[in-house]
């Protein structure tokens, strides 16, 4: 292929709007189609609302306001409002929402954005009203044509059916005459042991076939024509800043265009990425680092351990727990480390900004479109309603592409406006070595617990206090500290369902020059951990089995009863102890309303080297939209949590971080993985989501099954750190 | 300077730096972009295309390494054992974010077509060098030996 007939090819992936075609039926192929006029052929499509589009070539086009990152949220989102409309899902496609917070905010943040696990919990009600009365206008649509009752009419997959029993419509053949008549205030909804689509277990996902040929789009494989493909050299160390650089050298490598300062530090312009990248290499940069962060990762524990002995501010007082201390027949204490985390998803962070005087084109596997625009807005000098975003398949972010100040959105738009703002387009593109190195790691943490036991070996105090940096302090996000409380620090730990008298939960917030984020499951990433474990200790001091034990103190809480119960039963729980160096543990949690249990199984060989070789799940995530994409967002939440267990780590020296890649920074591999079995509970209540609650009781239950196994507890995380030797 | 080399069974030349990965050769000078970038350094499989039949890190390979060569990338996967791999991917909904699914399947139609009853020690073996943070491992390893049953029958 000549690199003329590449640019051609370009010219006609610019039109491209993000459209996968999918079917229930397997079938291994296709997804974007080209840019169509809405409603193809055949006049104006019906628009009943901002969700749906039907066009008179029978095409249903449903509107995704979420960004689709692996979870699913594409495919749960066209189940709901196709259940509602009665739709024939041969027809349905997906499109992304534009940038819309009028029409496209996410109801449990009043912005437009994707995370805490909210996707199906905030739009279930929503788009089922949107289904129903797209139903409901083409329903009378024929009731007028046909002279008939509506409530006589029955749909079913895209068809409507006279009461004559002989007499049929198709959608795409009453969209004009549907168009034309008003929206229904009120609708009724289906009766859920009506639903066809909810809860079907084969229903494969919307975006599979595209992900299974290579035709799946990220920002990764945007092409624009001219476009040009930024890298930028970042100061070493958190805090730094540019003094002065030589461009001249990487001016000098071939296809370099530009080399420009931005304000996260220089940024090399080339034709392409190789060029860039090595243009980035020649680069040299003197860097200011008078306000740069310069300790260890250490360093700052050894802070933090100290700072856990000094009253913090309070995240939950219940009772008096320093009395049912003082007076415990028997103490325990422990103490836990947490590293930070990188989110290191599979595509490294990358945008496309194409910039003029008076608009700005994002094209980004976007999470926060909101709070994108708006950043976007400020470093363009625009307002936000001139910046439109194009959202893309993210390859995963866990967290990472949510970030208030949108830091790779902003470097991108803020290189567009250094190289002159022409309208060029242009790909910010970070290297997996940016990634590990750049910042907004989930927070390291050290927390100290206490509790107590009566002389009946009842849990009458325990006490949970909690050191590391705020997540959404002194951001755009820090509304939400409420009373010296980021809710995101101690959520898992504050709000525990165990039946204990005495409660008392403390978090004291630090400061370093470590930018920190959100990593799936947030707060229960380390939370859980220490709760889950520290209970585990709680059992085995009270000399009672540690699932029975759980069971007394979670009489009061049906649905965390739920899950515990159906892991431990699959699991065979009661079935007694395994052969020497093997373990069994347990551990429960809700995170974002979802109820998870997990049974983990593992072998410790003579080096204390960790397998796992089984874990068991149970999850109550109310009702289930589509029970295979809730299984696989267990199974994926297992390995991901999995790997951060055993290995992950960002360590700082000297404020340079430690790590540069997959060799330093390690995660899951397959022959790590262990056999997953997953549960649902069938459940009525309201969905909640699944993306990120398999997460939670993955690390403690494997370190209960490591002391199980060994007699050991482990308190250092990861498992791979020396301390654990 | 000019490198040309069999991409998808057709002789193709891309006028490009030789010391360019066949990574990016591939998605910006052939317009190829089913092969993903994950690391730059061969660890973690995301950019996995076969060279003359075997499965290759291609964002460590420098283009004038494959002048000459039979070079395939998931546009050009043809054959049986690729289409029992793709059709037991989609079968087993594999995918989750999709990003390194290219990368995955092209290690596992090279697995399948080296050895069409491979084992769990096998998969491991073969695939252990293609990370997915999804963590879609199950599935993969499923997906695998339920392709090379398909094969066998």
């Amino acid at each position: 292929m000549s690199r003329r007939s590449f640019l051609k090819g370009a010219g006609t992936l610019t039109a491209l709007s993000l459209t996968i075609g999918f079917e229930w039926t397997v079938r291994p192929r296709l997804a974007f189609a080209k840019s169509v006029a809405p409603g193809g052929t055949g006049g104006a499509p019906f628009v009943p609302n901002a969700f749906v589009r039907i066009g008179a070539d029978h095409r249903i086009t449903i509107i995704a306001k979420h960004l689709e990152m692996g979870q699913g949220s594409y495919t749960g989102i066209a189940t709901v409002l196709a259940e509602e409309l009665d739709a024939d899902w041969t027809q349905i496609s997906v499109e992304s929402a534009p940038a819309d917070v009028k029409r496209y905010a996410n109801l449990a943040f009043g912005m437009q954005g994707t995370g805490g696990s909210s996707a199906m919990a905030n739009s279930w009600m929503q788009l089922r009203e949107a289904g129903a009365k797209a139903r409901a206008m083409l329903v009378a649509a024929a009731a007028a044509q046909w002279h008939v009752p509506a409530d006589e009419i029955k749909v079913q997959r895209s068809i409507l059916y006279h009461p004559d029993g002989r007499t049929q419509a198709s959608f795409g053949s009453l969209v004009a005459h549907a168009a034309a008549l008003p929206v229904p205030e009120k609708v009724s909804l289906k009766d859920p042991k009506d639903f066809s689509l909810i809860g079907r277990t084969d229903s494969p996902r919307v975006d599979v076939p595209a992900k299974c040929d290579g035709t799946a789009q990220f920002t990764l494989d945007m092409r624009l024509p001219g476009m040009l493909v930024a890298v930028i050299k970042r100061p070493p160390r958190f805090g730094g800043t540019v003094r002065s650089f030589d461009a001249v050298p990487a001016l000098a490598v071939p296809g370099v265009v530009k080399v420009v300062q931005v304000p996260r530090g220089v940024a090399v312009i080339a034709k392409n990425f190789w060029a860039a990248r090595q243009g980035r290499e020649a680069l040299t940069v003197e860097w200011d680092e008078t306000h740069a962060e310069k300790r260890s990762s250490a360093d700052i524990m050894a802070e933090y351990r100290a700072l856990a002995d000094k009253p913090g501010v309070p995240a939950r007082q219940q009772g008096d727990t320093a009395t049912a201390i003082g007076k415990a027949a028997q103490k325990l204490s422990a103490s836990y480390e947490f590293p930070y985390l990188a989110h290191a998803p599979m595509e490294p962070l990358d945008a496309v900004v194409k910039l003029t005087a008076t608009s700005c084109e994002i094209w980004a596997g976007d999470q926060f479109q909101t709070l994108d625009q708006a950043n976007a807005a400020r470093t363009a000098g625009l307002d936000p309603n001139q910046v439109s975003i194009h959202t893309l398949y993210a390859g995963g972010s866990f967290g990472r592409r949510a970030n208030s100040g949108s830091d790779y959105i902003v470097e991108a738009v803020s290189v567009a406006k250094a190289h002159g703002a022409d309208g060029t387009p242009i790909k910010l593109q970070w290297t997996r070595e940016d990634d590990l190195h750049g910042g907004l790691y989930r927070p390291m943490y050290f927390h100290k617990m206490e509790a107590a036991l009566n002389a009946q070996q009842e849990l009458t105090g325990w006490r949970h206090v909690i050191v590391g940096q705020s997540i959404v302090g002194g951001t755009a996000l820090s509304a939400m500290v409420v009373k010296g409380i980021d809710p995101t620090s101690v959520e898992g730990a504050s709000t525990i369902s165990y039946d204990i008298p005495n409660i008392d939960v403390q978090l004291t917030t630090t400061q370093t020059g470590v930018p920190v984020l959100w990593w799936r499951v947030v707060g229960s990433s380390h939370t859980v951990f220490a709760v889950e474990t520290f209970i585990d200790e709680a059992a085995h001091a009270a000399g009672q089995d540690a699932y029975a034990f759980r069971r007394k103190l979670l009489s009061k809480e049906p649905r965390m009863l739920g899950v515990l119960d159906l892991a431990a039963q699959k699991a065979g729980w009661s079935s007694g102890p395994l052969p020497k160096g093997r373990g069994r543990g347990i551990a429960v949690a809700e995170a974002f309303k979802t109820f998870v249990a997990q049974v983990a199984e593992v072998t410790v060989d003579e080096h204390g080297q960790v397998r796992v070789d089984r874990v068991v799940c149970a999850v109550d995530c109310g009702t289930p939209i589509n029970p295979d994409v809730i299984v696989a967002q267990m199974e994926g939440g297992i390995g991901f949590g999995l790997g951060a267990v055993l290995y992950g780590a960002i360590t700082l020296k000297d404020g340079f971080i430690e790590q540069d890649n997959f060799n330093s920074y390690r995660v899951l591999r397959m022959n790590e993985m262990p056999r997953v079995e997953v549960h649902i509970v069938p459940s009525g209540e309201a969905p909640t989501g699944v993306g990120e609650p398999g997460v939670a009781p993955l690390g403690p239950a494997v370190a209960n099954a490591v002391f199980s196994a060994t007699g050991r507890r482990m308190r250092i995380l990861p498992f791979s750190r020396e301390e654990n030797a | 300077m000019s490198i040309t080399f069999t991409l998808n069974g057709q002789s193709t030349t891309l006028d490009a730096d030789p010391s360019m990965p066949v990574l990016w050769a591939l998605r910006e000078f052939a317009g190829l972009t089913g092969t993903k970038f994950g690391c730059g350094m061969a660890l973690c499989g995301a950019c996995t295309v076969h060279v003359e039949g075997q499965p290759v890190r291609s964002c460590s390979l420098p283009l004038s390494a494959v002048a000459g060569k039979q070079v395939t990338s998931i546009e050009g996967l043809q054959g049986k054992p690729a289409q029992a791999v793709q059709a037991a991917w989609i079968r087993r909904q594999v995918p989750q974010c999709g990003y390194c699914q290219s990368g995955q399947i092209m290690s596992a139609v090279a697995l399948l077509e080296s050895n069409p009853s491979p084992t769990d020690a096998d998969i491991d073996t073969a695939m252990s060098g293609n990370i997915c943070r999804c963590a879609t491992y199950v599935r993969i390893r499923a997906a695998i030996h339920e392709a090379a049953e398909a094969l066998r029958r």
